[in-house]
């Protein structure tokens, strides 16, 4: 159930994520400097840290050890390890979030 | 007294009886059992109906997982009772009839609505092609076989539809078990029925109706992994879906 | 028996699921940074505009966004059965219908980007 309730979580950042570009794309440059004030309260960071635990765990990790029995694999007679699979999911999360974080210029 | 007379313990097992010609309801009786240590909880069944109430009915054959007759509910586990060893269960146990399905008396449940859906999802080889000339043999490597193997190893228990949280809120919910054997036969090389099996199963009550929680295969004695199956069929249909929107009347 | 209109909707879900898993917690991550005072140095009014301006960055910010609200819907829609709400044909439609807006507003922001 914890899993299913992380959808409340994805359509609270999709709804921020929104906000957030509309506040980049008002004619008024001042909504952005607000937009990002605003997130910075503690609040907002315990609530933001919150969110990143509960949701990798409850929806990335068990998605990724999920994601064999919906697409096994075999290769002539030989089957790919479940583990591989996972691993695989684990490696491509962390070229996706390091290239995130490069297009956001943390690196 | 023999070395098996004086390893026992006595366990106080509570069966839930019911019959339909005189209770209103089901109701329990609590039954003394002295158990041997290699005991399932089936022998201890067996003791009640041989020596304490030969009242009592409930399904068994094989005693060794293979017939799947026997599947109850063990202090609200569905398990097969040929499976469950009392040296891992307490003094007290609760004996109960398999979860979501209506009892017929004591420990028998009525199994129809499964078995229609058994004969509904066409879970037997379908073939278009016509039959080859009597000389020639369908072949199969041992590489194709291994694609279904483990769905082959169903035993129909129906353990997995007493597990299944869905099947409790949805009776008309195909469910898991039926769904795990139309996946064997929609991998079987030999089989050209796909696409008709996923017609069936994409329907309302089929393959959409599961929420992918896992507990059928969590119980399920086999090993068959039905919410595998499931998952897979949920890929295969909506790719026959896309196709069909994409390419009306084409048949697979 | 054909197969129904559901299998559009789990499709959306499944695609909507691994990108989530995929990207949601480098996404959440940046809203750590920022609410944290180290706000990554390209997202500046400009940095952002550039990047939902720029046609793959407007394909990029669709598709995570509209997936993952179709996603959300949909598991919304499960929980809420499992929840024991037997109104699950008003339910979906009600749910379908937020991320219908949301899908609406998100392509009208992206296409007026720049």
């Amino acid at each position: 159930m914890l899993r299913e309730l992380t959808c409340l979580l994805v359509a609270f950042y999709c709804v921020l994520t929104m906000i957030a570009l509309a506040a980049a794309m008002d004619a008024d440059p001042q909504r952005w400097s607000e937009f990002i004030l605003g997130q910075q309260k503690p609040a907002w960071l315990v609530f933001h840290v919150f969110a990143l635990v509960f949701f990798t765990v409850y929806q990335t990790i068990a998605w990724f050890r999920l994601a064999p029995k919906a697409m096994p694999l075999q290769l002539g007679d030989k089957v790919v390890a479940p583990g591989t699979i996972v691993a695989a999911h684990y490696v491509a999360w962390g070229v996706v979030s390091l290239v995130t974080l490069w297009i956001a210029g943390v690196f | 007294m023999s070395q098996a007379e004086l390893r026992t313990r006595t366990l106080e097992i509570e069966v839930m009886r019911y019959d339909p010609e005189q209770d209103k309801e089901p109701h329990f009786r609590t039954y003394s059992v002295p158990c041997q240590e290699d005991w399932a909880i089936l022998d201890a069944l067996n003791y009640i109906k041989e020596n304490l109430d030969s009242t009592l009915s409930y399904r068994w054959s094989c005693h060794m997982m293979v017939c799947g007759s026997c599947g109850m509910m063990i202090n609200g586990e569905p398990s097969l009772t040929c499976k469950v060893f009392v040296r891992d269960l307490p003094d007290n146990v609760r004996v109960e009839p398999l979860a979501n399905f209506p009892i017929e008396r004591d420990l028998v449940v009525v199994l129809d609505d499964v078995m229609g859906k058994l004969q509904n999802a066409q879970t037997y080889i379908i073939r278009q092609d016509p039959p080859p000339a009597d000389d020639v043999e369908y072949k199969q490597s041992p590489a194709e076989l291994m694609k279904f193997k483990q769905y082959t190893m169903c035993i129909n228990c129906m353990v997995c539809y007493a597990a299944c949280p869905q099947y409790n809120l949805d009776p008309e919910f195909t469910g898991p078990a039926v769904m795990a054997l139309a996946h064997r036969y929609n991998l079987d090389s030999r089989d050209q029925g796909r696409s008709e099996r996923l017609d069936i199963l994409g329907d309302h009550d089929g393959v959409w109706n599961c929420s992918f929680v896992g507990a059928c295969s969590e119980v399920c004695p086999k090993h068959v992994d039905p919410a595998a199956a499931i998952q897979q069929m949920k890929i295969e249909a909506s790719g026959q879906w896309v196709l069909q929107k994409l390419l009306p009347g084409r048949k697979s | 028996m054909a197969i129904a209109k559901k299998a559009f909707v789990w499709a959306l879900f499944a695609a909507g699921g691994t990108v989530t898993a995929f990207v949601f917690p480098v996404l959440i991550l940046l809203f750590v940074l920022v609410s944290a005072g180290m706000v990554p140095e390209n997202m500046t009014r400009e940095g952002v505009l550039m990047f939902a301006g720029y046609w793959f960055g407007k394909l990029v910010l669709f598709a995570v966004l509209v997936l993952s609200l179709w996603h959300a819907a949909h598991r919304m829609r499960v929980v809420c059965h499992d929840f024991g709400i037997r109104a699950d044909a008003g339910v979906a439609r009600i749910l379908y219908l937020l991320a219908t807006i949301a899908t609406v507003i998100t392509a009208y922001l992206l296409i007026r980007a720049s």
